[in-house]
């Protein structure tokens, strides 16, 4: 069951961190940087901000529109983006990825469109008290429209998923299950195979997000059968301002707009206006070409690393840095249930986390410090905020000690050294 | 920069010990502060004499910075008038912003001088909210009165 420990052994050179680090300009730039805030933002390989560039440089035009050549490529190459999100995630059709702002669009997308079309007073939505904000208030708003009720599953004492809870609080009024697939707070990993199979068998829908999975675990949305997945693409090495929903074809066929504007429509009147076919139905407007491109760029990226190898590399790294911080004296790392993946979230006896992000920035240590857009979490944890360091594939165990390090030193600092 | 700066010996032991830190059962006035970037929460009380300050006092979570500029706040404002408080938050927030101050009165300087060590937040930028949510706090508290009020930083 411990995935994280099974693989420790054999994981070690799974990937080359130091190779990797020069890929990745911002490591040149800043000498002596230990980046560990992938969780909040990974940083971007040259090959994505070079390609970027290059686009603009060779291939701009606007997409879906010009008879030219140069607007033909440009399609191309979006489109061709978009056929890469769908190898990514083993969808089995690219019309099923459906280019967005962020994942935090593509969940209220689903709210919007879906969940305002299908769910009736009294329905309920099923999400857990792990997840961040994005999966939380456009739920919420929703609630407040069309007067569903928003049932929350808690966690269990170890940190992880309460399944019996969880199970229980299925009922044949749940229409949605919205959890995400890898905690941003604790990087407990959820049994999201589990959940898709109990959901459907009371005829629920499920949406994933996948935001701090997708970077780091091999996704097979065809294996997983989840009806919706969402992912952010500056979280998985390419560019800010572009998401990806994905949702099953048989389920977006039945979806209505959620905006309106070109590119998604087929007719236009001013008495009445018929709409394209999934995807354009939902990207009104020029979309992110350039940001998509990008993506595409990093995605291609990770999969020359192997997406085997990542997860490998980061599962030994985080075993790694479990070991080294649950020996620490005074220092208390978040539980997260049997499964753990590249986030290791601390709270250190006497020293608020954000004097430790203080701290430790002196030491070149990025780290994140606060609530981590999952307020209702902590909360329930106890915790006004942690100091979280997450990984990607960059990071080493040179990282991690830096982090031990640091911690260290702020304990001296603060006079609470053990 | 040197994180002593920062933290200065003054600021650990107001951070770790505040002074002041007390609920009032009967304010004349209150008022939440919150930072949302942080979840720093600290509630400020205060009880006038007409202009004068009888008596101030917070309650709160945060930050050694938040905490301690709490405490020292606590300290300097009590028995002032609401015109020396006032004089006093133009003065700190100009100090630790980094913006140009107007000269401190004879008859504060010496408080002005207490809350020096809380000045080496202006080389944080994303500490300067730290060190003012009680003051905010302190004047939201003046305009709400007994009725309480909560600002947030952002």
């Amino acid at each position: 069951m411990t995935l994280v420990t099974t693989l420790r052994s054999d994981a070690r050179g799974a990937l080359d961190p130091r190779a990797i680090r020069r890929d990745f300009p911002i490591f040149e730039r800043n000498p002596g940087l230990v980046f560990l805030d992938s969780g909040a933002s990974a940083q971007k390989p040259a090959a994505v901000i070079d390609g970027v560039a290059d686009y603009y440089r060779s291939d701009y035009a606007n997409v879906h529109r010009g008879v030219y050549r140069l607007s033909a490529r440009s399609t191309e190459l979006y489109e061709g983006a978009r056929e890469k999100v769908r190898r990514f995630l083993n969808a089995a059709d690219a019309s099923e990825i459906v280019f967005v702002r962020n994942a935090t669009e593509g969940i209220n997308l689903v709210a919007q469109s879906w969940g305002a079309t299908f769910l009736e007073p009294g329905d309920e939505v099923l999400i857990t008290v792990m997840e961040h904000h994005a999966n939380i208030v456009p739920w919420q708003l929703l609630r407040d429209r069309v007067g569903l009720k928003l049932v929350v599953a808690p966690i269990d004492a170890t940190g992880g998923l309460d399944m019996a809870a969880f199970e229980k609080l299925l009922s044949p009024r749940t229409k949605l299950v919205a959890v995400t697939q890898l905690s941003n707070v604790t990087g407990a990993i959820l049994p999201v195979e589990s959940i898709v199979r109990l959901a459907h068998a009371r005829g629920a829908k499920v949406l994933l997000d996948g935001c701090q999975a997708a970077p780091r675990l091999p996704v097979d949305v065809q294996a997983l059968d989840c009806d919706f997945y969402v992912f952010s693409g500056h979280k998985t090495y390419g560019p800010t301002g572009i998401g990806v929903l994905y949702g099953k074809k048989a389920v977006l066929d039945t979806m209505p707009p959620w905006q309106g504007g070109g590119d998604m429509i087929l007719e236009v009147t001013f008495e009445k206006t018929t709409f394209q076919e999934p995807p354009h139905r939902f990207e009104a407007g020029t979309p992110d070409i350039s940001g998509a491109i990008g993506l595409g760029i990093a995605l291609d990226y990770l999969a020359s690393l192997g997406r085997d190898a990542v997860f490998e590399h980061e599962a030994a790294l985080t075993g790694y840095g479990v070991d080294r911080l649950s020996t620490m004296p005074g220092v208390h790392l978040l539980g997260a249930g049997q499964q753990r993946l590249a986030i290791l979230s601390v709270h250190v006896d006497g020293i608020h986390p954000h004097d430790l992000a203080t701290v430790l920035d002196q030491h070149k240590v990025a780290i994140r410090a606060g609530h981590h857009c999952a307020q209702p979490f902590m909360d329930r944890l106890g915790l006004a905020a942690t100091a979280r360091a997450s990984l990607g594939v960059y990071n080493d165990e040179s990282d991690v000690d830096a982090f031990v390090d640091a911690l260290k030193a702020a304990q001296r600092m603060f006079n609470v050294a053990p | 920069m040197d994180l002593r700066d920062l933290y200065q010996d003054i600021i650990l032991d107001h951070g770790q010990h505040p002074r002041n830190f007390r609920k009032q059962a009967e304010p004349s006035h209150f008022a939440n502060g919150h930072n949302p970037l942080c979840g720093d929460r600290v509630t400020v009380y205060v009880t006038l004499d007409g202009e004068r300050i009888k008596d101030v006092s917070f309650e709160g979570r945060g930050c050694a910075i938040s905490q301690a500029s709490a405490s020292l706040m606590t300290e300097i404002l009590k028995d002032k008038t609401l015109g020396e408080a006032s004089t006093l938050f133009k003065g700190f927030h100009a100090k630790v912003t980094g913006a140009a101050a107007a000269a401190t009165p004879e008859a504060l300087a010496d408080d002005m001088e207490r809350l020096e060590p809380l000045t080496g937040v202006k080389a944080y930028p994303a500490r300067v909210k730290c060190a003012t949510l009680a003051w905010h706090a302190f004047e939201a508290a003046l305009k709400s009165g007994a009725v309480g009020a909560t600002i947030k930083t952002e």
